[in-house]
């Protein structure tokens, strides 16, 4: 295996009194795609944006293709290419696709922004299509894609999602998880938060489970998925 | 509601008449109390009738209006109302805007009007380009970074005061103050920015109305630095050190004399209309130049969703603050202007309604436009001086368009329009 992109080491997160993270460990190595499943409330987006520095950790490391950027500011981070979709999707509701796609080059600046709009237009067709209406009156599925692309803006080497399936039907979340394959397929390293522990877990090459604040499993996407324990905590039994 | 209102073909009088007795109703709850009751001494007289007659005109007019809204025309109208719709109205890329025809028009006419201008004439004009400047700073920082300041006329007051203390204690002239207050009313904004801006919303605007409020507390108690509501002078512009009196002070010669002309007090004032043309026109500039930059595309994104923001590692404590800096240093300016424009400065120029007033501007202006902005400051400066004698019914005409505006305009005069962005040129079909 290559060596890791990311590492996180003995991470602890502290909101005021409360620790939401204790002691997190992982990696993401080049070329992956690893998921983190847990419940809603186990500290899965604050591990995301902790990564961004926001909030800062406590304690502990985070190593980015050995760098350590634990107290790097969240504008270094973003330009030095990790980029993420917050979660709830939280695109300009008022610009048009093609804006808030140039809103995703702010980390890097426009040089490549017409190239690079272009690959966004042939990786999700459907926003070429709406290149020019507003992101408000769009629907969900396309929201979701729209919040992909303008993160790939930025010309990630790490892309972290945070519930990319969010409040979206399971046709579209079907349609999503294509792209996000295909996307993983071209290389991209993929760090994807889910509670849809049922299709992360077939798109990931490895997986951590996260419970209160902790990582309490891990192993590949295949045998998570075949775990009891998993798959009564996660996928409904099934 | 407008497929409501289509699918009803022909006069529906039922409904009108529905409408016309619930707005009658209404109407004896509203007026009931206020006009029917008159106090006399100690004890009050009912007067029925005039109730009766306003509550009768309410009916008339709102069954007169709903028949209307039945009718071809109004259900036009009625449309045009709901199509005012919501957002932002994204022009394409390669739109021309009239702008381009409207703008050289302008400034022709500000060019040609000091010379069919009286006196009043040019000094209502000049309040009117005071209020574009305070219009276009609030614009900034409300219209386009979203932060509701209702104390902006603080930074509006240390303008002013910066002139009328600068001649008091420094004796510093209009020019050199007019940097220095943008610069001091920058610096305020920062001041005041760090800590409030990492608040939201209401609290936002609760912060900084109590800073308008503290800063004309100061100027108004502050007795020997200030001279409290007796207020203080403020000097006159010069032109390159030529002043514009009819007598230069310490033995200098005045602006007639060394140009050899007969004395006349509009030349102050046109020099000051002048000045403030130019400055306005800067403004404008840049704040055009600022909007297509990525640090005028920050603010707009900003505004839309902060999370969004911090999501792609921007600062956003940084980036409100330099929406709040850059529209606190307009206000200085406009401050130095009117203060050497009244010759005179005390602390009831400053009050909250002046806020109010500027944010007015802001609103009717469309949230975000520029010539809205400008439009509406001259509307609602400009328009209750020539309606001099309907003075006092200033705020009620504020009320009355604000109303309206609610109901024809919701998102301002002049929808904000920003021109579609595109990339540079390169591979985009
Ligand atoms: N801004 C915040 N302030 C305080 N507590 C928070 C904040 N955000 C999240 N939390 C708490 O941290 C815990 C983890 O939340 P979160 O990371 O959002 O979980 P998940 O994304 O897995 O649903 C929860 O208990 C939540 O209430
Ligand atoms: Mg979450």
């Amino acid at each position: 295996m290559s060596a890791p992109i990311l590492e996180l080491k003995e991470l602890d997160v502290f909101y005021g009194p409360i620790q939401a993270l204790k002691k997190v460990s992982m990696h993401i190595n080049e070329g992956e795609t690893v998921s983190l499943i847990g419940a809603n409330g186990a500290g899965k987006s604050t591990l995301l944006m902790s990564i961004f520095g926001q909030p800062r950790a406590a304690s502990g490391q985070i190593l980015y293709r050995g760098t350590d950027i634990t107290r790097k500011s969240p504008h270094f981070i973003a330009s030095n290419g990790i980029a993420q979709s917050p979660e709830g999707r939280r695109v300009f509701p008022d610009m048009t696709v093609e804006e808030n796609l140039m809103m995703g080059t702010i980390p890097i600046g426009d040089k490549h922004a017409s190239e690079d709009m272009q690959r966004m237009y042939e990786l999700f067709p459907r926003l070429k299509e709406r290149r020019s209406q507003r992101a408000m009156t769009m629907s969900g599925g396309e929201q979701q894609m729209l919040a992909i692309a303008r993160a790939l803006m930025s010309r990630p080497k790490l892309l972290l999602l945070d519930e990319p399936s969010l409040g979206l039907a399971p046709i579209v979340v079907k349609q999503i998880f294509a792209t996000l394959r295909e996307l993983a397929q071209s290389g991209m390293t993929i760090f994807l938060v889910e509670q849809n522990a049922n299709h992360a877990l077939k798109l990931s090459d490895r997986a951590y489970v996260m419970v209160n604040g902790e990582i309490r499993m891990t192993g590949t996407g295949q045998e998570l998925l075949v775990n009891e324990d998993v798959r009564n905590a996660y996928l409904g039994g099934h | 509601m407008s497929a409501a209102n289509s699918a009803s073909s022909g006069f529906d009088i039922k409904r009108s008449l529905i409408e016309t007795i619930v707005a009658g109703l209404l109407a004896l709850i509203v007026f009931g109390p206020v006009v029917g009751v008159v106090l006399d001494g100690y004890t009050f007289n009912a007067e029925p009738a005039r109730v009766a007659w306003l509550v009768g005109a309410v009916m008339v007019g709102r069954f007169v209006l709903s028949l209307f809204f039945q009718s071809g025309t109004g259900q036009r109208m009625l449309q045009g109302f709901d199509s005012g719709g919501s957002g932002v109205h994204v022009l394409a890329p390669d739109y021309k805007s009239r702008l381009r025809y409207i703008i050289p028009a302008l400034i022709v006419i500000a060019i040609v009007f000091p010379i069919f201008a009286n006196k009043y004439l040019l000094t209502v004009v000049i309040l009117g380009l005071i209020y574009v400047l305070l219009g276009l700073g609030l614009n900034i920082v409300v219209g386009l970074a979203g932060l509701l300041d209702l104390g902006y006329v603080a930074f509006y007051a240390i303008g002013a005061y910066g002139l009328a203390l600068g001649y008091q204690y420094l004796g510093l002239g209009f020019w050199t103050v007019l940097p220095l207050a943008a610069l001091a009313a920058a610096l305020a904004g920062c001041i005041l920015g760090f800590p409030v801006l990492r608040m939201h919303g209401d609290y936002l605007a609760i912060v900084t109305l109590g800073f308008g409020e503290i800063i004309r507390l100061v100027l108004n108690n502050w007795l020997s630095f200030t001279g409290g509501p007796n207020g203080m002078p403020a000097p006159s512009p010069t032109f390159f050190g030529l002043e514009f009196g009819r007598r230069a002070k310490d033995g200098g010669v005045p602006f007639h004399e060394f140009f050899g002309l007969d004395y006349n007090p509009n030349v102050k004032f046109l020099f000051i209309y002048i000045v403030l043309f130019l400055v306005v026109l800067a403004v404008l500039y840049i704040k055009h130049r600022l909007t297509r930059m990525p640090v005028g595309r920050a603010w707009e994104a900003l505004r839309e969703d902060e999370i969004a923001c911090r999501s792609m590692g921007l600062n956003h404590v940084l980036v409100k603050l330099s929406a709040f800096t850059l529209g606190a240093s307009t206000a200085g300016l406009a401050g130095v202007f009117f203060a050497t424009y009244q010759g005179f400065v005390n602390p009831s120029s400053f009050t909250f309604f002046e806020s109010a007033l500027i944010l007015a501007i802001v609103v009717l202006g469309g949230m975000g436009s520029t010539v809205g902005v400008v439009i509406a400051a001259f509307v609602l400066t400009v328009a209750p001086e020539l309606l001099r004698s309907f003075s006092e019914y200033r705020v009620l005409l504020f009320g009355v368009l604000m109303v309206l505006m609610m109901i024809w305009r919701p998102r301002g005069l002049i929808r904000i329009s920003r021109t579609g962005v595109v990339p540079r040129k390169g591979v985009a079909p």
